[in-house]
């Protein structure tokens, strides 16, 4: 019972922090800012989505940027072919979590081993980095949207108002969505999992077998806890695809890797930490891009290196640990 | 009358390894079976083989007469049976009062789940240990917190794997008595190496060897039987398998 109002109230406090990042940082942010900001919020969902996929349904997803890369895609085909975007964003939704359920289907219901699903991911990951990439022909369009190869959509149109196509939204419209977003899935992840359905996800990471002896299948929970975190890896997409324009790099290899480390630094097995991994290691990486003669990629790995020798749980549990120490 | 449960000519090879050989097994409804046999019979084989974990080789598993091979294992356990591995199995990272409420959650609501679980526990003697978390435990609580797991949502059939290994004498007898118990209302199958555990549990023996059934009888009848004698390496079972008193 306790529990339960715990976790009702971290995702009411989550929802008001978002709201409250939501009205402020528009007064005070450049319009450069905003969009940069836009970039953070889109990135932290997709580790968000990943901290939910591995940390509690207990599957290492190598190729969640898969999922971000179908929605940003499939958002900017369908805005580039329907009159209202608005109606893209079902499409851009949809997509992802198909995919994410049909790869699910394959992985869970074929058995494959832990070893074999990191590799499938990551394989399809790449199968898609490439194919996007070999689409700079002209005969390679949906509809009215070239997709442009390694140049991606430049020209994916932004949301617009729901109803009134000829208004785009502004990005600091843009970005109280993206805020919204975020907030609204870690308050679903929360309460999900309170739910009979995420206790039966958690025990299946505990033990399988012991889950499946009791009567859970656990197949359908791996799948839909997949499908769940691939749905919201292509929000994050859409909302990336919003800011910036949708390109090959969105299904690269360093996104896959980058979500992984945003999850680790964050802490495996928590939903906060990981949103704030991702904040922080995103400002550091643009950090050091502007230092001279420094890899952003290796400074990052460092970091990762770092964290794991320190603080081996990850930030939220470690620093939830000094809290408690502290009001006894 | 059919069978609770019943096997025809199960058979399970792994390469040459031929772990159950053409078992032919019924358990009536409500009725309490012993199984026991030398390290390597093949008893946890034909349990895996019963609760979906393997796909027999050969053979068939009926349920009620109704053919239930190849079924997945949370399938199997929504027919009503439960199983106590003999390895433990359980929700480590989970408190064993969660571990047990979500053993009964299928069938009924939060609430009254709870209070079935606790019941368990308390049942078991436990119940100080709910809001222990089940992986830090002493390895007879876990088994403790496994046979709760198990009985708590009350399968018509409860199979029981080596269920007192490392128990201490008062939980062992505590075990045995809350198996004559279950066996009220529930058929149970349970493996034991512990000759006065199965004296106190007083049921039909089953007795596996290299994959097969060597014999079948009661109690009295097989503990007599030479054949019984050779296989446990040709000592009299009491000998080899009593504990100390
Ligand atoms: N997965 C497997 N692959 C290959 N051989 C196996 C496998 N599982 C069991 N066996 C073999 O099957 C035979 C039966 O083993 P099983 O564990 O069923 O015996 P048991 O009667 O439960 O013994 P114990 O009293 O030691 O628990 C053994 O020879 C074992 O080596
Ligand atoms: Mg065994």
């Amino acid at each position: 019972m306790t529990e339960d109002r715990r976790a009702l109230l971290q995702a009411v406090l989550a929802l008001l922090a978002a709201g409250f990042a939501a009205w402020w940082l528009p007064q005070v942010l450049e319009l450069f800012a905003i969009i940069n900001a836009t970039v953070y919020v889109a990135m932290a969902l997709l580790a968000l989505s990943l901290a939910l996929v591995w940390g509690f349904g207990g599957i290492l997803c190598f190729g969640q940027a898969a999922f971000f890369g179908l929605g940003g895609y499939a958002y900017a085909v369908a805005a580039l072919n329907l009159p209202d975007t608005t109606y893209a964003i079902p499409i851009a939704l949809g997509v992802p979590m198909l995919a994410a359920a049909a790869l699910g289907y394959v992985m869970f219901y074929g058995k494959v081993s832990d070893v074999y699903m990191g590799v499938i991911t990551l394989t399809v990951t790449l199968i898609l980095f490439n194919f996007i990439n070999s689409t700079a022909g002209d005969e390679w369009r949906i509809g009215a949207a070239p997709l442009g190869g390694f140049n991606g959509i430049p020209a994916t149109p932004p949301l617009n108002v729901p109803g009134d196509p000829g208004t785009a939204l502004a990005p600091e419209q843009i970005f109280v969505i993206a805020v919204a977003c975020l907030g609204g899935c870690y308050a679903v992840c929360k309460l999900v999992l309170r739910s009979h359905f995420g206790r039966v996800v958690v025990a299946i990471r505990e033990n399988e077998l012991r889950a499946a002896l009791l009567g859970y299948d656990v197949r359908f929970h791996k799948l839909a806890i997949f499908a769940i975190g691939g749905l919201m890896a292509g929000l994050a997409g859409m909302l990336f695809a919003n800011c910036v324009f949708v390109s090959p790099t969105m299904f690269s290899l360093a996104y896959s890797g980058q979500v992984i480390i945003w999850v680790m630094v964050g802490g495996v097995g928590t939903l906060l930490g990981p949103i704030i991994g991702a904040m922080l290691l995103q400002a550091l990486t643009a950090w050091a891009g502007t230092l001279p003669e420094v890899n952003p990629s290796l400074i990052l790995g460092l970091v990762l290196v770092v964290a794991v020798l320190a603080i081996p749980r990850g930030l939220q549990p470690t620093l939830a640990a000094l809290f408690r120490r502290r009001t006894p | 009358m059919t069978a609770l449960l019943a096997t025809e000519g199960l058979t399970m090879r792994f390469g040459g390894v031929v772990a159950v050989d053409d078992v032919n097994l019924s358990v009536a409804e409500r009725e309490l079976r012993c199984l026991i046999g030398p390290n390597g019979a093949g008893k946890s084989t034909f349990f895996r083989c019963l609760t979906g974990q393997y796909r027999p080789t050969a053979g068939r598993i009926l349920w009620r007469g109704r053919d239930i091979t190849g079924l997945e294992p949370h399938a199997i356990a929504r027919l009503g049976i439960g199983i106590k591995t003999q390895v433990p199995s359980l929700f480590d990272g989970l408190t064993a009062l969660e571990g047990v409420t979500l053993a009964v959650r299928r069938k009924h609501g939060e609430r009254e789940a709870k209070r079935r679980a606790m019941a368990a526990l308390e049942r078991l003697g436990i119940g100080e240990l709910a809001e222990a978390q089940v992986g830090l435990l002493a390895h007879g609580q876990r088994q403790l917190v496994e046979l709760a797991t198990v009985v708590a949502p009350e399968p018509d059939l409860i199979i029981l794997d080596e269920p007192t290994a490392g128990m201490s004498a008062e939980e062992t007898a505590g075990t045995a008595t809350l198996i004559r118990e279950m066996n009220r209302d529930h058929a149970v199958i349970v493996v034991e190496h512990d000759m006065q555990f199965i004296r106190a549990i007083a049921s039909g023996i089953t007795v596996f060897h290299q994959g097969r059934i060597l014999v079948e009888d009661c109690a009295e009848r097989v503990l007599a039987d030479p054949r019984v004698h050779d296989v446990y390496l040709g000592r009299p079972p009491e000998a080899r398998m009593a504990v100390p008193a």
